[in-house]
């Protein structure tokens, strides 16, 4: 259960990018964040990371107050919440295996991570995610060798890795193609349901809110203006949150739902992980 | 633009008429400068020795043929010792450097107001002294001989290796050690993982591109009585035995191109 | 999840180096090499442990550094090195003008590119303290020796630049005003220049930077400036005026740095 209360931000260059917002995400829910440019989405979750300071309010994630904490009570903090990134923000020179592994690093020693010594359970684990997404094959290759579906699932891997309690998602679909945005989309979110993991997710495609996400909150200039069910997203809340526009062609039509063919690792193994590999491979 | 300066000319002038007579100022005043520059140093000049000189060059050009060939057995001490000078200077000058980049670079600096300032003037200070005076001060505090002078080329280096590092450690993209750091990893942790892999490249061609400069310098540095091939030729040219001389400049020409070959070479690999 | 992978797959950092026996040749080779040299790099420790004092002396000479005992030797050999750079820096980019145009290979004909290319390849590979004290042995000590090495070495290092540039200057410029039937000066001027000035400005400013530097060290064979004077300092262990030269140098390499750095901007 994540609790925000009265989350205020004001960057030193003056700009109050929150405006005391409170927000409640109950354990295992999927909730997407929308709002414009600027709105102070990206804020929100740096927020809760603490990647920026809070200039007031709170927050708890599960009874431990966030605001306020040393920096190694922090860093215990920051492990047990995943990150993704709009631009994956992998570290390109690395393999993606010790991309994944860095998920660890709260977990282990500095000389055990220097030397790349990270224990058995951790491989395994490593393994068994990238054989989820599909990549286990390309663990060796590096960061910058993959395609942008290919690093967000990597991304997906280094932030499940750390077995968190929350996941904070900024726009991971921005820097992809339609098709591969509604898989990583939905890999999260079939993810989310496997581990019962809360998870917010800034995204600017109402669209895929609606169509993945349980809750949406509408956010504008640092104020929450809207805040139900995907399907209550009407044009009026539309305009209230973007401005005038004809937002009929946008909203989410109920026939829209239909699985496209191609569909992205299922939840349950195929008896044939091999032939699933590649035919995922070929997918990004 | 060059056509429209050919057949408008009329226009161009006027419209830069302010320029034009700025420019013709600069001229005049560099002009003077150095006529006045030329004139101080022309006073001290003994102008009946520089009259001299083609003949003189030509006497030493005949002198200097052929290189005396046999003495390169006495020489290939001095070239190893010219090698060692540059490369154990070069690895001094990384393990010094190194951790004063970190503390220039706006973003991994401990303290932007008290640590940045000194590991700043420390790069200046290192850089502005040339190895030849290093040299020439360590040879007063060591003594001569191949310590000074691996000493001298890893004082002049730090700075230059510490400058080109930090500027690559604060082009580094943020948001990859902002992800480390998101996961909870340490302040080291979060260098070790997000920043080095970023300059790893950038620090390798530093450093073999510093390695090829200091083969060059340490040819020289036997002048002021610190080690290496310099020594031998400045005891072949102040006892006049120009054959020598002539050898040893073949034998520094070769070792210059084969040093800047190597380092071609492996910065290739590394890129 | 159970998919059907072996239960522990094990995972290593795999090598930066692919091939084991280059790996490993590298890593030997480079262990001999290292136990090597410092196995016959002779250190003459009671020496070094004697010399410690006067480096100490050293250190503590810059606190406070000695202005005043030679001051006029210092203001002089300021001057003089002063002198040196900017006259150096002129001559030195005056010659080598017509020599990186020979060596641009686009429009040199083959027997002057050859004949430029192999002038700047002799002034490059030679330290400027070898060709120092060659030209002190031409010219006799003093400050023109320093000079003429300095403009020398410009000549390598500015000509191969500027031919480099020329080389990679847009071609239909040039030729654009060579339709209009200039001659070849004029060609030069009209249809060459405009492309390679801006940044070969720059380029001297920061040879003028670099002439400085090595000026205040050619004084130490005998080419006259600074140099001269700071190793007198030296070898009379005059510490604190030799650290007082030295911060002169520190300060001046750093007001030509920055204000070369900020006409550099200007002219641009
Ligand atoms: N580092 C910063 N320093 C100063 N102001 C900032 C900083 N980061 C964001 N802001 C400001 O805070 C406000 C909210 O920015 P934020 O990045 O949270 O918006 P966003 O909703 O994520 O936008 P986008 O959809 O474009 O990513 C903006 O007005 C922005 O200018
Ligand atoms: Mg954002």
């Amino acid at each position: 259960m994540l609790r925000i209360k009265g989350l205020t931000k004001r960057y030193r260059t003056g700009d109050l990018a929150l405006k005391g917002i409170d927000i409640e995400v109950p354990d295992g829910q999927v909730m997407a964040l929308i709002g414009p440019s600027g709105a102070g989405k990206s804020t929100v979750i740096r927020c809760i990371n603490r990647l920026v300071e809070p200039t007031a309010g709170t927050i708890t994630l599960n009874d431990t107050e966030i605001v306020g904490l040393r920096s190694g009570e922090l860093r215990r903090m920051r492990r047990r919440m995943g990150m993704i990134f709009q631009e994956y923000a992998l570290v390109e020179r690395l393999s993606v295996m010790e991309n994944v592994l860095s998920g660890r690093l709260g977990y282990v020693g500095f000389w055990q991570s220097f030397m790349r010594k990270f224990p058995q359970s951790d491989i395994d684990e490593a393994f068994r995610l990238l054989a989820r997404v599909g990549l286990d094959h390309m663990a060796d290759k590096r960061a910058d060798e993959l395609s942008g579906g290919q690093r967000q699932r990597v991304g997906i891997c280094r932030a499940l890795i750390q077995n968190p309690e929350l996941l904070l998602v900024d726009e991971p679909t921005a820097s992809l193609d339609p098709k591969t945005s509604r898989q990583i989309m939905r890999l999260i979110k079939e993810l989310c349901g496997e581990r019962k993991l809360a998870a917010i997710i800034n995204i600017h495609d109402v669209m895929l809110a609606q169509m993945f996400a349980e809750r949406i909150v509408g956010l504008k200039l640092g104020e929450i203006v809207y805040d139900g069910p995907p399907d209550k997203l009407t044009p009026a809340v539309l305009t209230q949150i973007y401005g005038e526009e004809d937002w009929a062609s946008t909203i989410r039509k109920a026939d829209d739902d239909a699985e496209p063919v191609d569909e992205i690792a299922p939840a349950t193994p195929a008896e044939t992980p091999v032939i699933e590999r590649a035919r995922l491979a070929g997918l990004t | 633009m060059s056509g429209a300066i050919v057949t408008s000319k009329k226009v161009w002038q006027r419209h830069d008429r302010k320029t034009q007579l700025a420019v013709w100022a600069a001229w005049l005043f560099g002009t003077a400068v150095f006529v006045y520059c030329f004139q101080l140093i022309s006073e001290r000049t003994i102008w009946a020795f520089v009259w001299d000189a083609p003949a003189q060059a030509a006497d030493l050009g005949a002198r200097m043929v052929p290189p005396a060939w046999s003495y390169i057995h006495y020489l290939w001490r001095p070239i190893w010792d010219t090698l060692n000078i540059a490369t154990l200077g070069t690895i001094i000058s990384i393990v010094i450097a190194v951790p004063i980049a970190y503390c220039a670079a706006r973003n991994t600096t401990p303290s932007v107001a008290f640590v940045r300032p000194v590991a700043l003037f420390i790069i200046v200070a290192s850089r502005s002294i040339n190895s030849l005076i290093w040299a020439l001060m360590l040879v007063t505090i060591v003594g001569p001989g191949v310590f000074a002078g691996i000493i001298a080329i890893g004082l002049r280096s730090i700075g230059f290796v510490a400058k080109l590092l930090y500027e690559a450690i604060e082009e580094i993209d943020e948001s990859q050690v902002e992800a480390v750091r998101s996961t909870g990893a340490s302040a080291a942790q979060t260098t070790v993982y997000g920043i080095v892999p970023q300059v790893m490249p950038a620090f390798a061609g530093i450093t073999v591109f510093r390695w090829d400069i200091n083969i060059r310098e340490s040819t020289v540095l036997g002048l002021v009585g610190a080690g290496g091939i310099g020594l031998e030729l400045n005891a072949a040219i102040t006892q006049l035995y120009w054959t020598q001389v002539s050898l040893m400049l073949l034998v520094i020409i070769g070792t210059v191109i084969l040093s800047e070959w190597v380092s071609a070479k492996v910065r290739h690999a590394i890129i | 999840m159970s998919l059907a992978l072996p239960a522990h797959r094990t995972w290593k950092k795999p090598p930066a180096i692919k091939r084991a026996w280059l790996r490993w040749t590298l890593i030997v080779g480079a262990a001999i090499y290292l136990s090597l040299a410092l196995g016959t790099t002779h250190v003459n420790w009671s020496r070094v442990w004697e010399g410690l004092p006067r480096g100490m002396q050293f250190v503590t000479a810059f606190l406070p550094p000695d202005f005043t005992s030679r001051w006029t030797e210092i203001v002089e050999g300021i001057a003089e090195t002063l002198w040196m750079t900017v006259a150096a820096t002129v001559v030195g980019i005056a010659l080598s003008v017509p020599v990186g145009i020979g060596a641009a290979r686009n429009i040199a004909p083959l027997p002057v590119y050859y004949f430029c290319r192999s002038v700047l390849a002799v002034s490059r590979s030679f330290q400027e303290i070898i060709l120092a004290i060659f030209f002190v042995k031409l010219f006799g000590f003093g400050p023109f020796a320093g000079f003429v090495t300095l403009s020398f070495a410009t000549i390598g290092f500015y000509g191969k630049l500027l031919a480099e540039d020329i080389e990679d200057m847009d071609p239909s410029q040039a030729e654009a005003v060579r339709a209009t039937g200039a001659g070849w000066l004029q060609w030069l001027n009209y249809g060459v220049q405009p492309q390679v000035m801006p940044r070969m400005i720059g380029l001297g400013l920061y040879r003028l930077d670099i002439n400085f530097r090595e000026s205040a060290v050619v004084g130490i064979v005998g080419g006259g400036g600074i140099g001269a004077t700071l190793d007198t300092a030296f070898n009379r262990y005059e510490f604190d005026s030799a650290a007082a030269i030295i911060l002169i140098i520190i300060a001046i390499v750093m007001a030509v740095e920055y204000s070369s750095g900020y006409l550099r901007r200007w002219v641009q």
